[in-house]
């Protein structure tokens, strides 16, 4: 039971608490790039959900069974990039033969992703933080909506900044950080609630 | 173009902070004080100066279909070496940067100084760029971190200059990040476009 409650506050402290974009600033780079429609912004978020799922299971049985096993554990960087990157090209191909629809809707974002640092920084943070392969599973899935979910809002909201006259000096990516750092604060708000879920379910 | 306005360019008209507006990660996440900032500019700066060097020595021998994951290659033995050295002689330095130490291997600018200027310039230039870049970079997050520390704990360079009292927290914490790197990029346009 524990062990579920467990699970379930990993859930929420990593879409609400601590956003992997809005707290940490983990992928801010797609979240200033292509969040100016919702739809192309969804997208990202899906694909983004995908890869860090997928990526971070690859990472973490070559972090259990090929460094620690072998000792390389100094090798992590260089063996966990190319890992994404090698992963992103794999599921870009086989989307491309077994689901064409989807590779259409995804296929310009795909490539971006491997220099998305939130996949890399997932895989590494899942080691550092000693979850075991389900809990590392269900963060990464967390971490992806938290994402998913971020994305959205901005979009929505720059959509109706594109109705708004903004001063010249501000026009482009300094209101859009703007606006970034007013999302963030309202997210803020979620700051604490993840000590008072454990007390609540008394962990 | 010779070394000297190579250097330049870097700082001013293709700043990476400012107006490439690229590494956006480690310019938000790493500059809650202006320390901070200023260790995260100079580590990239290291291993971007590296990166160009070795990338524009090396270029005729990478075949042009494997150029990407072989650039990738380099930049992550050199942020490995990187952080077992940080970790080594400045364990202080390791705690405050944390996860963005290894996260330089997908830092854009480097990637993309790889694959705009070492890969078509020689050595010596390339050492240049990866100077100015590095040094522009460096200049942007530590004026970032500067300004939020200033405003947020009322400090600079972890001197008080109004004590913590009246500090607004919110610029040490992550909306501040946002706002700080908004504003600052207007009055950045305002002083060298004169928009």
């Amino acid at each position: 039971m524990d062990y579920v409650l467990n699970l379930i506050l990993i859930i929420i402290v990593a879409i609400f608490v601590n956003n992997v974009v809005l707290a940490q600033f983990l992928g801010i780079c797609p979240f200033l790039g292509v969040s100016k429609k919702v739809d192309t912004a969804s997208g990202m978020g899906m694909a983004v959900t995908a890869v860090l799922v997928v990526a971070t299971i690859v990472t973490y049985l070559i972090q259990v069974y090929v460094l620690n096993a072998f000792g390389l554990e100094y090798l992590q960087t260089i063996a966990f990039i190319l890992v994404v990157a090698a992963l992103v090209q794999m599921i870009e191909i086989i989307l491309k033969k077994t689901m064409p629809a989807l590779y259409q809707a995804l296929g310009v974002f795909l490539p971006l992703i491997t220099t998305n640092c939130c996949i890399l920084g997932v895989a590494i943070l899942v080691i550092q933080k000693e979850y075991d392969l389900l809990e590392g599973v269900i963060y990464a899935l967390a971490t992806g909506v938290g994402f998913l979910l971020a994305m959205v809002l901005f979009a929505g909201l720059r959509e109706q900044l594109e109705l708004i006259d903004v001063p010249k000096s501000f026009r482009g990516v300094p209101i859009a950080l703007v606006t970034a750092g007013l999302l963030a604060m309202a997210f803020m708000g979620f700051s604490g609630v993840d000590g008072g879920l454990k007390i609540l379910f008394g962990l | 173009m010779n070394n000297f306005k190579v250097l330049v360019n870097g700082i001013i008209k293709e700043n990476p902070t400012f107006v490439l507006l690229l590494g956006m990660c480690p310019t938000l996440g790493t500059t809650s004080s202006a320390i901070n900032g200023m260790s995260m500019g100079l580590a990239t700066m290291c291993v971007l100066i590296l990166s160009n060097f070795i990338i524009a020595s090396i270029k005729k021998l990478i075949p042009d279909a494997v150029r990407i994951p072989s650039y990738i290659v380099v930049i992550a033995s050199l942020v490995t070496v990187l952080q077992m050295l940080i970790k080594a002689y400045a364990p202080d330095i390791d705690k405050s940067l944390g996860l963005f130490i290894p996260l330089i291997v997908v830092n854009c600018i480097i990637l993309g100084r790889a694959e705009s200027f070492a890969a078509k310039n020689g050595p010596v230039a390339s050492i240049f760029d990866g100077i100015g870049i590095g040094l522009g970079f460096t200049l942007g997050l530590t004026c970032l971190g500067a300004v939020r520390e200033l405003l947020g704990t009322g400090a600079i360079f972890g001197v008080t200059l109004w004590g913590e009292n009246y500090g607004m927290l919110m610029f040490v914490l992550a909306p501040g990040a946002f706002l700080a790197l908004g504003y600052l990029i207007v009055l950045f346009n305002k002083i060298t476009k004169k928009a």
